[in-house]
This record gives structure tokens, sequence and C-alpha cells, in this order.
């Protein structure tokens, strides 16, 4: 092929550089993770991968994180559609502030709600444990958090939002006249639900459902705290005891490579099958307008469903948030919570004192700040190129564009170890650089979707009647497109910023002595039994979380008010 | 000012054809329109003036300026084309208010500050925005909005004004108001208007000169309004300018009959060209046939009626086929004209259009 230069504008250039970022941050690694497990000596083996998937606790693994995905896919599912139609279609009391409530667990890390269960409900120390058995007079405790059921609960509490919000936005949007007409001609409000409400939102359960799915099928930080003890391990909890253990062995590697190509190609159809059913959905529920649903009156049920879902909330959200809190203030682990053993000397020793927790924060800021305006910027470009230019050669990069959507957080870090460990001349395992480039792989893919909803509120004409102005490409980007898509941008600035500061999945398997991240120090914390001081950094990166969504939910509330 | 002209201009994409060669040219300081079905190639033809598209084949000139050229390579990017532009969408920048919006094109121009506002505010005053140009698009109505764009349009001062379906997103009455104002604009500025619509009645209404375009981007006609309207050169132009009935029709013994049938049209005169051939199919629109209870002319029963006001709307089976007939509703009644659906009537025709009988099926197209 020759390339004609004269041909090469602005347009191909860009195309080319938002190809070259995709591939080096995250079609190489993953193409890495592939070659590793399937090419041995420069032979495709197909051999070496069965007889790896063979080992008892490969396959196991394996099991588990089956087990643990259709438990947590189930009861969320459950939950979610269960909440998601009390505030949508009953006349539940406060419904408004109860669908704000229902969607904070999205935002709590789900390894420090696990870190908080263990603390409640684990079978010797466990402060609920020990308080029923003073109460009852027991010898045993009665609940075990440790184990299937215990992930299974805790992943449930965190990740049944994904099924709420799809669900409850169905709901609302859903033509009311739809499920009228049915009643007009004599339909029940039973039937309704069964013949019509049931299968116009089934496409938005599915979808929820398959994102939980995906989520907890690729998901470390609960079996990681709740399961490697009584050893359980599922998929990634396994690559981690791999790598960790076996300082870099080849069969280790190729170990974690194998499970993480299943992870990959599992991640690939469930998204390729949500894909689908939303398609298949698009059409049904149509009315973009709110008009009023039909609400069902609750009467009798109304104060004890109210109750049903405060407590819900109580034991999701509170109370586990504030057991970190106090806990966070004890003088050792193990006293009971009363004023007198209370102290805030552990925060200050851990914010001003402790060099291991101060770097780990320090670590945490900067790298996701920049790796979120670097993502930003980036995936700014790419939507750019993909939403509002005509070039050759666009299929390309919209292909890679699907790719981060699809590549859990496990496989990114031992993408980027395979490949930037000095295969290719650049060597930075160890350092902050990266868990750098690994955060921009995982946290492209929020990128991506926010920018490229906002482009493409950016109607063309916009652009063209700038261009008729008399300004020049550039011009009319930075007058028109930019102030336009500022709120996309910064949104997309908060959704990997917040996310990233927290982040555990990835860090964990690219830390080094001196690069632990928050969420690292979190759970090196809590290996190491400091319990006390584990939670203490906890209760401040959930501060700071807090802040963070509060500033967030500012800004896209201003945004609203601007497109009205 | 100037004048804009597309000479063997072909534009494809990919495999799919919008028009092979388009030839026309808008004369300087005329307010052109270029008239035709939707999906025919009109706001193409307007893209490629603006430079937001290349033509495949073919030159277009802005004044004697050669502006896009494929056989040359040459394309000039829209921002070099004086033009100004007004999108069926407004195209108003969101985030900007209505002066903002008015004043950047001069702003861009690095046109001196107070000189850009003093401008802004007089292209403001035109289209009557006086007093709103501190509003954000949103607190302004469709209408408004549609000022801005046209204000912002204007300010610069350029060549040719080109307007892609500026009207179709006003009600009624406010695309009444809107298309004469635009008249008015462009009498007062003497800019060249180029002019893109679906809706015969703007076209009218606003153009010196019309150029009606087939579905497949052929120009079927160009001309005034009255010669478009009075002297259709196709079967395609009439029907496309309103209502129309179509009546195969044969010659025999300098008598018109319905095709087929010994049902003849009375009272019609032939014109002395079209005696030489048999076949025709009439053309005539539904006010130019007069009912009458009695007398001399074809009998017609009629099928429907519907009285819409001003005028009464009549189907009436006619030699086998429906023929649309309107009436106006106080000759009507003055002269006891009513049908009722059933009643048996006369229809005399005027003013007939003769067309080949092969254009129906391009009458269609």
């Amino acid at each position: 092929m020759t390339i004609d230069i004269k041909k090469w504008g602005v347009a191909e250039i860009v195309l080319v550089l938002s190809i070259l970022i995709l591939v080096v941050v995250v079609a190489i690694p993953v193409f890495m993770i592939f070659w590793n497990s399937f090419v041995v000596d420069g032979h495709f083996n197909l051999n070496d991968v069965v007889k790896v998937l063979g080992q008892p606790d490969t396959y196991e693994a394996l099991k588990n994180s089956v087990i643990i995905a259709l438990g947590v896919t189930f009861f969320s599912t459950v939950i979610g559609v269960f909440f998601a139609w009390l505030v949508s279609r009953t006349d539940l009391p406060f419904k408004e502030g109860m669908k704000l409530l229902f969607v904070v667990p999205f935002m709590l890390p789900s390894f420090i709600g696990a870190l908080a269960w263990k603390m409640l409900l684990s079978p010797r120390s466990g402060l609920i444990n020990k308080l029923l058995m003073n109460l009852l007079g027991l010898e045993e405790s009665i609940f075990n958090i440790y184990g299937f059921w215990g992930i299974i609960a805790v992943e449930t509490m965190y990740l049944f939002p994904f099924v709420f919000i799809q669900v409850s936005g169905a709901l609302e949007r859903m033509d009311p006249t739809l499920e009228e007409s049915a009643r007009i001609s004599g339909a029940g409000l039973f039937t309704i639900t069964r013949k019509i409400t049931i299968p116009l939102v089934m496409p938005s359960i599915l979808a929820g459902a398959l994102l939980v799915a995906l989520y907890s099928l690729a998901h470390f930080g609960v079996p990681a705290i709740l399961g490697t003890q009584v050893g359980i391990y599922n998929i990634p909890t396994k690559i981690y005891e791999k790598i960790h253990q076996s300082a870099g062995s080849f069969m280790a590697i190729r170990t974690g490579t194998v499970l993480a190509s299943i992870l990959v190609v599992s991640a690939g159809v469930i998204l390729y099958v949500q894909n689908l059913v939303l398609k298949s959905g698009r059409f049904q529920i149509i009315a973009g307008k709110s008009v009023r649903p039909m609400l069902l009156k609750l009467r009798g049920l109304r104060v004890p469903l109210l109750i049903l879902s405060l407590v819900y909330i109580f034991v999701t959200v509170i109370l586990p948030t504030g057991t970190i809190f106090l806990v966070g203030m004890l003088k050792t682990y193990g006293v009971s919570i009363t004023p007198d053993h209370m102290t805030l000397k552990n925060f200050k020793y851990i914010l001003f004192t402790w060099k291991m927790t101060k770097d780990a924060i320090w670590n945490s800021v900067y790298l996701s700040l920049s790796a979120a305006f670097v993502t930003m910027l980036a995936g700014v470009m790419i939507s750019y190129v993909v939403v509002k230019m005509k070039v050759k050669g666009k299929w390309f990069l919209e292909f890679l564009g699907v790719l981060p959507f699809s590549v859990p957080g496990t496989v990114i870090a031992l993408g980027v170890i395979l490949m930037w460990s000095g295969k290719f001349g650049v060597n930075i395992y160890n350092t902050a650089w990266i868990i750098f480039v690994a955060y921009i792989a995982r946290y492209m893919a929020f990128s991506l979707k926010s920018n490229s909803a906002a482009l493409e509120q950016v109607h063309d004409s916009l652009v063209e009647a700038a261009r008729a102005c008399g300004a020049s490409h550039w011009q009319a980007m930075r007058s028109i497109v930019l102030p336009l898509i500022r709120p996309g941008m910064v949104a997309a600035f908060f959704l990997i910023f917040l996310p990233a500061l927290r982040e555990l999945t990835t860090s964990v398997l690219l830390y080094g002595p001196t690069t632990r991240t928050i969420g690292v120090a979190i759970y090196t914390l809590n290996e190491d039994g400091e319990t006390v001081y584990a939670a203490a950094l906890s209760s401040i990166a959930l501060i700071i979380i807090v802040i963070g969504h509060l500033v967030i939910r500012r800004i896209t509330r201003s945004r609203l008010e601007g497109a009205q | 000012m100037a004048e804009v002209r597309l000479s063997g201009v072909g534009k494809y994409y990919g495999k799919h054809r919008v028009y092979d060669n388009l030839n026309l040219t808008v004369q300087d300081g005329e307010c052109f329109t270029l008239l035709g079905p939707s999906g025919c190639g009109k706001t193409v033809t307007v893209r490629l003036i603006a430079g937001f598209e290349q033509p495949t084949s073919g030159d277009v000139f802005i004044g004697k300026t050669l502006v896009s050229s494929a056989a040359k390579r040459i394309h000039l990017p829209p921002e070099s084309r004086k033009t100004g532009i007004v999108f069926q969408d407004y195209a108003v920048w969101p985030h900007k208010t209505a002066f903002e919006n008015v004043v950047f094109p001069l702003t861009i121009q690095r046109i001196q500050r107070n000189e850009a506002a003093a401008r802004a505010e007089r292209a403001l005053d035109q289209v009557a925005l006086k007093g709103l140009g501190n509003r954000l698009p949103y607190q302004l109505s469709g209408g408004q909005q549609q000022r801005v764009a046209l204000a912002r349009a204007l300010v610069s001062r350029p060549e040719i004004m080109l307007l892609d379906e500026p009207l179709s997103n006003l009600d009624a009455n406010l695309r009444e108001e809107m298309r004469f104002e635009i008249k008015e604009l462009q009498k007062n500025t003497g800019v060249t208007v180029f002019y893109v619509t679906h809706d015969q009645e703007i076209a009218l209404a606003i153009s010196n000169r019309v150029a009606i375009m087939d579905r497949d981007g052929g120009v079927r006609q160009v001309g005034t309004p009255d010669e478009i309207y009075e002297k259709p050169a196709d079967a395609f132009v009439f029907k496309f300018m309103g209502l129309s009935n179509f009546i195969p029709v044969e010659l025999r013994n300098d008598r018109v009959y319905a095709k087929g049938t010994d049902i003849g049209l009375e009272e019609v005169l032939i014109p002395e060209a079209e005696r030489k051939r048999r076949d025709f199919i009439v053309g005539c629109r539904p006010s130019d046939i007069d009912l009458s209870r009695n007398g001399t002319g074809t009998r017609g029963v009629v099928k429907r009626m519907i009285f819409l006001g001003s005028i009464i709307d009549y189907r009436i089976e006619m030699a086998g086929r429906e023929i649309r007939v309107q009436q106006d509703t106080p000759g009507a009644l003055s002269q006891n004209r009513v049908f009722s659906e059933g009643e048996t009537c006369c229809l005399k025709f005027h003013d007939l259009k003769w067309f080949d009988p092969g254009c129906i099926e391009e009458a269609m197209l």
C-alpha cells in the first residue's frame, strides 16, 4: 500500500494518534495475554491450555467465579427489580429520597464494605456475633461471613444498583398508555404487570443483570477479603495468588494468562449479549416524555414496606459505614465500642506520621488525578474522531474503542505486566508509571462513554454554522465544540478520578514497595491484622469519595439546568 | 454580492448517486429557490456551495472564483467562501447569547470590537430582535432562534446567503410571517439568496426564480414562479406545484374523449400544436373545473363532498376515474351549485395542460 502524503490532513493524523493510544494502552496488553496463553515457543498450543485448566486449583477458581457470579446476579436482580418497582410504581412515601439512597451503595467501594462485614460478622471477633452470643448466652457464633454466602451477600449489596438504576429508569420512561390501554381492554393490575409491564422492562432487567454478572465474575475485593482465608478463590484472586507467590515464574504467569483470557472472552460475550438485549428493547419503551405512570396503592403495606426499605438501607449502607468509622477510632481492635476506647490518634497517625499510609494516600491522589486528566483528554480525541469525523479507516478505531469496555481490571494488570516489564525495551515494573498506564486502560471506557455522549449532543450544523461564519477547524473546535462538551469532560474526569482513587483490583497486582495506593494499603493492612488502621484509612477514603460525589452532583445538576 | 454557478456538478457517496450533471446559475442579487421532494439532493447542493462537501465531478463558482473543482482538485474551505448559512435546525449555539451568536462572525474576522458590536446590534434590529440580545437560545422561541440564525448569517455581509429549509420547523403562522421577512431582508440588503425547500408555496412566494428538481436529482424546469405555475415543463412540475388531476384522453374528429370511452370532454380548446397527435394526458387543477347542475359539460357523480370553509372540496367520479374539484363557497352558494354526495353534475374544464401519454409514470418519480 502506498501512502499519498498529500492526503494526510489533520483528520488522518488525529485518527492515527487515536488508534495508537488504544493499541498501546489496551490492545497490546490484551494481545499479550492471549499470546502468552496460547503460544508456546512460537507455536500455537492448545494442549497446555487444557492442562492448565485441568489443574484442580484453576478449575476450582473457575467454578467458584461462576457460582459467585450466578448467586450475586440472582439476588441483585430480585432485590433491584423489587426496589425499582417500589420507588417508581407504588405510592411509597419519600420516594425521591429513597431513590437516591438506593444508589448510594454504588459509590462505596465494595472491599471496604467487605472489611466492615468482616468486623461485624467474623465468627470469633465479629461485633454482631459477640453481641448475640452475650445476649443469648451462646457458646458459638451464629453467623460466619467467610464463605460463599458471605461473598454473595456483600457483593449483592454493592452491585444491585446496576439493576435498580436500569429498571427504575425503564419503568419511569415507559409509556403509561401501554398499560392504560390494557386496563381498558379489561385486564386487571396483576395481568397487566405480568403481560405488559414485565415483558416491556425485561430488556432492562436483563441488561442490568448481565452487568452485575460481568462485574461479579471479575471482582477481586470481596472474595479476596472474605474468601481466601477459607480457601475460596475466584478467577481474579487466583490470578493474584499465582502472580504474587510465584514471583514471576513462567508456569504461574501462564496460569494467570489462561484465566485472564477466559475473563476477557466471557466479558466480551456478556457485553455482546447485553447489547443485543438492549437493542431489542429500544423500540418498545418509546415515550421519552415522563408522563405519570399508574401507581399501585399500597394501602396497609405502605408503612411496612417503607420500614423494610429503610432497614435494608440501614443494614447495607449505614451499618457497615458506621462500623468502619467507629472501628477506625478504636484504640486497639477487639475492645468494645465505648467512648473511653475511642481516639482520633489513628487518623492523625496515618495522615501525618506513618510513611506507608501517607505515601499510599499521596500515590492514589496523584495517580488518579493524572490518569483521570490524561484519560479524559485522550477520550475526547478518540470520541471526536469516532462521532464527528469523516475519515477513512475509522472503523478500525471504532472496533478498538469497544475493547476497553470488555477488559476487567485483573486482565489489564496482567497485560501491562507482560507488556511493560522489558519485553518492548521499556521496563516500568514496580514504578508508579505502570499503575498509571493501567489506570488509563482501565478507565478509558468511562471516558469514551461520557465524551461521546456529550459529542453526540453537539449537532454537526453547530460546527458548520461556525465554519460558514469564517471560523477555521480549530476556531470552531475552541469556541463551539469544547465549551459545549465541557460538562461531559468534567463528568468523565470525576467518573475516572473517584473510582481510581479507591482502586484495588489492578493496583494490587502492580504495586511495588513505594507505590502502594489507598486500596492496596487498606488491603495489606487488613491482611497484616492492622484492622484499626485499615478502618481508619477506609474512613478517610470514604470521606474523599463522598465529597467527590457531591461535587459531581453539583456539576451535573448545573449542566441539566443549562440544557433546559 | 455574487452569482453562483454550478457547472456539470456530480456527487456520489460511495456508489450512491445523488446526481451526475447539475447545471444551475444563480444570478447576482436574486432570490433563487431550489424546489424538490425530500431526498432529491437539495441539501447536498447547499453543502456543495457552502464547501461542506466536495463535488465528485464538475465545478462550483462563487462570483468569478472557482471554489470547488473536482478535475483541478481545488477546494476552498467553508470559512473562506464568504457565505452565510441558515440551517433547518437553526444551529444557534446554545452556550452563547443571541448577541454573542451574531457577533461571532465579526470576532472571527477580527473586526474592531466597537464596530462589531454596532453591526451585531444592527443585524439584530433587522430581524426584529432588538433588546433580546442578552437572552440565551433556550429563552427564545423557535421563530426568534431562527431570526438569530438569520442575523448571524447576514452580519458579515456575505456574498451569498444559503437557506436550507429554514422555516420548516416553525408553525404555520410564523412560517408565513418569516417568509415575508426573508423577502424583505433580501430586498433591503440585495444579497444573493439560494433557498432550498420542498414547500412550493414558499418557493412561489419569495423567489425571483425557481428550479424544480426531481427525485433523481435532475432539474426539470427553471423559471419565474409564474412560468413554473402557468407553463409547467412537464407533468412532474405540474403535479409538484399543487393538487392536480390527470386524465388520459384521445383525440377523435377534433373532439376530446376520455381514453377508451365515448365520454367527451365538452368545450375543450385543443391547441394547434397538439392536433397532430392522438393520445394525451391532460392535467388540470381542481379549481380549474366548473360544476353546474344542467347544461353542457361531462357528467359525473359526486362521491364525496367536504366543506373546507372558503372552498368546497369534491371527489367526483367521471369516466371511471376520480376527479378532484374545488369550488369557492360564496359563488357556489349564491348560484345554488352545492352538490351533495350521490348527486349528478356537469364538469367543464378550463386551462388544460397537455402532456405526453408516458408522463404519468414519470410524474410519480
